[in-house]
């Protein structure tokens, strides 16, 4: 942590690039037991409704590796955020949570419940898009933070505690952290808030921060001071972040390694780089392709046809993305695709294209034609 | 040039709470033309949005749509008037009744606007057409449509009364980008083929640049800096767009990372609204509001900043290395 | 279409999927038991109240005193008779006609002019929502009963007094959940988009509003209408109901209060049926709720 962030200047300017290529191991491979290396296997989310049951998450595997950042990207009904959240066990007996989730070697999912409270906040700790509807409106944002240091025992005496939350304050960048301790939620400002956030969530020095769209419901500028705040922090802390959104701008700018999600699968991993500069799948290379750039003709966005499926409306033998791709041919409808490598570091579920997916070849849809 | 399609001038609002939430707030669109007004929440915009609707009294100020003054109308020139000038909402999922069906909605525009009755089903089918929506859905509820359904439907009952001017308040900001991109296609489309001007509301910067031909800048409920949305992006002259477009996330770029946020509406700075947080304020700063200061005449790019003329590059006064 | 029913079937599971709301649509609709079982009892006493003459064993004052407090289950007499010796089960079912008559009608009374005073207090201008709504305040600082009671006693004995006092009595709250309802939508963007196509507020009342806020007062409403029963039973215990000798839930609780210690159990009868009654609409109330407000399920 540098002190540029404890008291921050006028400005702060740097610049920011974290596509490295720099070897981490992939989920493929044998993950490293490291410490800190949190190792998701096979996880499968099922809804259980009264009626009927929908499985959000159909079987995805993903290796957050110590100090990097893996950025979980796709679009709402991906089932991006319900696979953040179940890894910290956080849903009621409706959820159905299968699979194997390890945290430097302790598999999280078989641990009763009692051993499971102490390492949320402790070992995985969640920093959700909503501030205003987690942070507790009648209590000091100070109290709500001793209140997690004194529960995970960190601290030993009041005053220490009191002393901890105002360093913790201050290392989220909060200029005046005694102030900011004695407020209530709404008399901070949304960016405000969401430092207050990520400071509980870093209280106890968390190995692995998930953070769930943290910046979704922020400004752009002060999208850029948050972002900014987590990599200085994993610098500092060398803690893994698994980061979800569905902003391909925040992806480029954070992820050491991307994992995007559809329809409840992945279907491309790999670095940051590699997926989002050369996609292997159409999904990811379309994704990319509507977001407007300087040099799109206007009117001429590169839309990817149809809508994504909700949870639970797509075909066990078939991939999901088929119906809206222009690369389908008859065994995406009859066969689901599996990842396999298409690089060193990547890998996508696409058998028809193989490596990089030639550009333009989605179309510049209205919708008015389709279905 | 032709006549513009709306004429907003010096328009001011201050809400009961003492937010001045609009604050001298001068814009115009062409017919044929998409306006964007960019900025972050709470800069005004979606009020000034409906300030030009009258969906809100303005304090100060008028607005001329199509050379009348909308203040000066009531009853039936009023409903006229606003079957010319529509609306698209934010949010997919409240900007249709929930009790009605999508062709009840559109239905219901038109029996405002004196549609016989025999005439409304046929019309509120082919608008369903026209923006994509299957025939099939016509009877359904908004619920049952997903969000790039609803906003469709949203935009067919803007176009059921052939208007010249829609206001988009954020009108794609909810939706899911590959989704988003098809609607964004779709509303270029029609404005190719009907020839509607959009005043376009967003803090997408992505999307107002894509879709808009000027472009204002909106801090603290005013206009700090305007012109063609490819002028601007190309020479951002106020150290506010400066910062704004150097936030938009992405890799291996020069990031101007703003401190502080917004100051309150409710006690602005003196001076200038930007000062506060602005890299290269100086005393004069907080002396007087800042005149527009044109930078560029045949873009009619205007930046209300004292030091544009001093060309001090924004960047460079941090110590960017480029 | 009308303005209480609601879209059901054909529900496509809702477009965007499992956010992080974790919602899941419904794909069928159940009819709850709180709706059968209300709904089946009262559907039967409003059928027994109009086919009172078919149904009911004897005439409403038919008996003599000879037969006088029957027991119940006494033959001839499935609930005993009363002072007079009538059959208390004929009374009960002719009684059910000016009964329900005083609980449903002045709901349906104070429903329409309380809506329609909501709907024009929220979207008719501030001026008239103060005037509306301190009105309405004035009427609520009077207890309910007293004021019913006032009223019906200002108006004279007899059914027509008694449903115009509770009328009366019940616009206030009717008025101030369809204030409520109507300023929660007033906001929204579809309010918005209608008032900038130029749509006048009458219209919007009628066509945007009246079809959102509906099943919410027909809930309310009928809940009350188990209160407006028990208040008419107790305009006409006190003798500001129904002309004697016809037959009447509340004049019989009267009646028979005489003989109280003579035959307890069979003033508990109309007691009863009055209790009942009220319990079965406020169970609907709670029922239609459910029928109507839930178009999805959340899972926690």
């Amino acid at each position: 942590m540098t002190t540029a962030t404890h008291t921050p200047l006028p400005t702060d300017v740097r610049r920011s690039s974290r596509l490295d290529t720099e070897g981490s191991p992939t989920s493929a491979a044998t993950p490293s037991p490291a410490e800190g290396t949190l190792v998701v296997e096979d996880l499968h989310v099922t809804f259980r409704a009264k009626h009927r049951s929908v499985e959000a998450v159909r079987g995805i595997s993903f290796t957050v590796t110590a100090g990097k950042t893996l950025v979980l990207l796709g679009e709402s009904g991906s089932g991006k955020s319900v696979s953040a959240r179940s890894i910290l066990r956080l849903y009621s007996s409706a959820v159905e949570v299968t699979g194997r989730a390890t945290l430097g070697g302790v598999e999280l999912f078989g641990l009763p419940e009692r051993e499971m409270q102490p390492l949320r906040g402790q070992a995985i700790a969640l920093v959700p898009q909503d501030a205003s509807g987690t942070l507790d409106p009648l209590r000091r944002i100070g109290s709500q933070i001793t209140e997690v240091l004194r529960r995970h025992s960190v601290v030993s005496s009041r005053r220490e505690a009191r002393q901890r939350a105002e360093e913790l304050l201050a290392q989220v960048g909060i200029a005046d952290p005694r102030r900011a301790a004695r407020s209530y939620p709404h008399e901070l400002s949304g960016g405000m808030r969401q430092r207050a956030l990520i400071a509980i969530a870093i209280a106890c020095s968390p190995k692995v921060l998930i953070a769930d769209e943290p910046t979704t419901a922020l400004d752009v500028t002060i999208q850029a001071q948050i972002l900014e705040l987590f990599a200085s922090l994993q610098d500092s802390l060398g803690m893994g972040l698994l980061l979800v959104t569905h902003d391909v701008g925040v992806a480029r700018q954070i992820a050491h390694r991307v994992a995007v999600m559809y329809a409840g699968l992945l279907v491309e991993e790999g670095t940051g780089a590699a997926v989002l500069d050369h996609p292997a799948h159409p999904y990811t290379a379309g994704l990319l392709r509507a977001v407007p750039t300087h040099d799109t003709p206007r009117g001429f966005l590169h839309a990817i046809p149809g809508k994504p499926p909700a949870a639970g409306e797509t075909v066990a033998d078939a991939c999901a993305f088929a119906p809206r791709c222009a690369f389908a041919v008859d065994r995406c409808r009859t066969q689901q695709p599996e990842l396999v490598l298409v690089g060193s570091e990547h890998q996508a579920a696409c058998p028809v294209v193989d490596g990089e997916v030639p550009p333009a070849a989605d179309t510049t849809a209205t919708g008015r034609e389709a279905p | 040039m032709s006549s513009p399609v709306l004429l907003a001038e010096h328009l001011s609002k201050r809400f009961d709470n003492g937010v001045l939430a609009v604050d001298d707030v001068s814009l115009t669109v062409h017919p044929g033309e998409t306006v964007g007004i960019v900025g972050e929440s709470g800069c005004g915009k979606s009020t000034t949005g409906k300030l030009i609707l009258r969906l809100l009294e303005t304090d100060s100020g008028y607005v001329a749509f199509d050379g009348q003054n909308l203040a000066t109308h009531s009853g039936q020139s009023l409903r006229d008037i606003r079957g010319k000038l529509q609306l698209v909402p934010q949010n997919p999922q409240t900007s249709l009744n929930p009790r009605l069906s999508i062709t009840e909605a559109i239905a219901f525009n038109l029996r405002t606007h004196g549609w016989a009755k025999r005439d409304i089903a046929p019309r509120a089918a082919s608008l369903l057409d026209m923006v994509g929506v299957p025939a099939s859905y016509a009877h359904r509820y908004p619920h049952e449509l997903s969000g790039g359904q609803l906003q469709r439907v949203a935009i067919a009952r803007a176009l059921s009364t052939d208007p010249k001017l829609i206001v988009c308040d954020e009108a794609v900001s909810a939706l899911d980008k590959s989704v988003q991109a098809q609607v964004l296609n779709l509303l270029v489309e029609l404005q190719n083929e009907l020839g509607i001007a959009y005043l376009f509301i967003s803090h997408d910067l992505g999307v107002v640049e894509h879709l808009s031909h000027r472009v204002l800048v909106m801090y603290l409920g005013r206009i700090v800096e305007e012109s063609t949305a490819a002028d601007l992006w190309q020479n951002p002259s106020h150290p506010y767009t400066v910062a704004l477009f150097s936030s938009v996330p992405g890799p291996g770029r020069e990031r101007i990372v703003l401190s502080g946020e917004l100051p309150s509406p409710a006690n602005p700075p003196s001076g200038c609204g930007f000062r506060t947080r602005c890299p290269i304020a100086i005393d004069d700063c907080a002396a007087a509001r800042p005149a527009p200061v044109t930078v560029s005449v045949s873009d009619h790019h205007q930046a209300a900043c004292i030091r544009v003329e001093e060309r001090v590059p924004v960047t460079a006064a941090m110590g960017v290395h480029a | 279409m009308s303005a209480i029913e609601i879209p059901i079937g054909l529900m496509s599971p809702a477009g965007d999927g499992l956010p992080a709301g974790e919602v899941i649509s419904r794909t069928r609709r159940h009819i709850p038991l709180t709706v059968i079982i209300p709904g089946s009892f009262l559907g039967l006493l409003i059928l027994a109240a109009i086919f009172a003459p078919l149904v009911a064993p004897d005439g409403p004052t038919a008996g003599s005193i000879a037969d006088r407090l029957q027991g119940v289950g006494s033959p001839g007499h499935l609930l005993g008779t009363d002072g007079q010796g009538r059959d208390i089960l004929s009374r009960l079912i002719w009684g059910a006609r000016p009964s329900l008559l005083e609980g449903i009608v002045p709901v349906a009374i104070a429903g329409t002019i309380g809506t329609v005073l909501g709907m024009v207090a929220s979207l008719g201008g501030r001026r008239l929502h103060t005037l509306i709504m301190r009105t309405l305040d004035v009427f609520y600082s009077f207890p309910a009963v007293l004021l019913a009671i006032a009223l019906a006693a200002a108006l004279g004995a007899g059914v027509v007094s008694d449903i115009v006092a509770l009328s009366i009595v019940l616009i206030a709250p009717i008025a101030r959940v369809a204030e409520t309802e109507v300023s929660r939508l007033r906001s929204s963007d579809f309010m918005e988009a209608a008032k900038a196509s130029g749509a006048g507020w009458p219209s919007i009342a009628g066509r945007q509003v009246l079809p959102n806020i509906a099943p919410t007062l027909l809930v309310y409403c009928t809940a009350l209408i188990g209160l407006a029963i028990v208040f008419a039973g107790g305009l006409s215990f006190l003798g500001l109901g129904i002309a004697p000798p016809q037959a009447e839930w509340g004049s019989m609780l009267n009646d028979l209060n005489q003989d109280l210690y003579n035959a307890p159990v069979l003033t508990l009868i109309p007691a009863l049926m009055i209790f009942v009654t009220s319990i079965a609409f406020n169970i609907l109330g709670d029922g239609l709720r459910d029928l109507l407000d839930t178009h999805s399920e959340t899972v926690q």
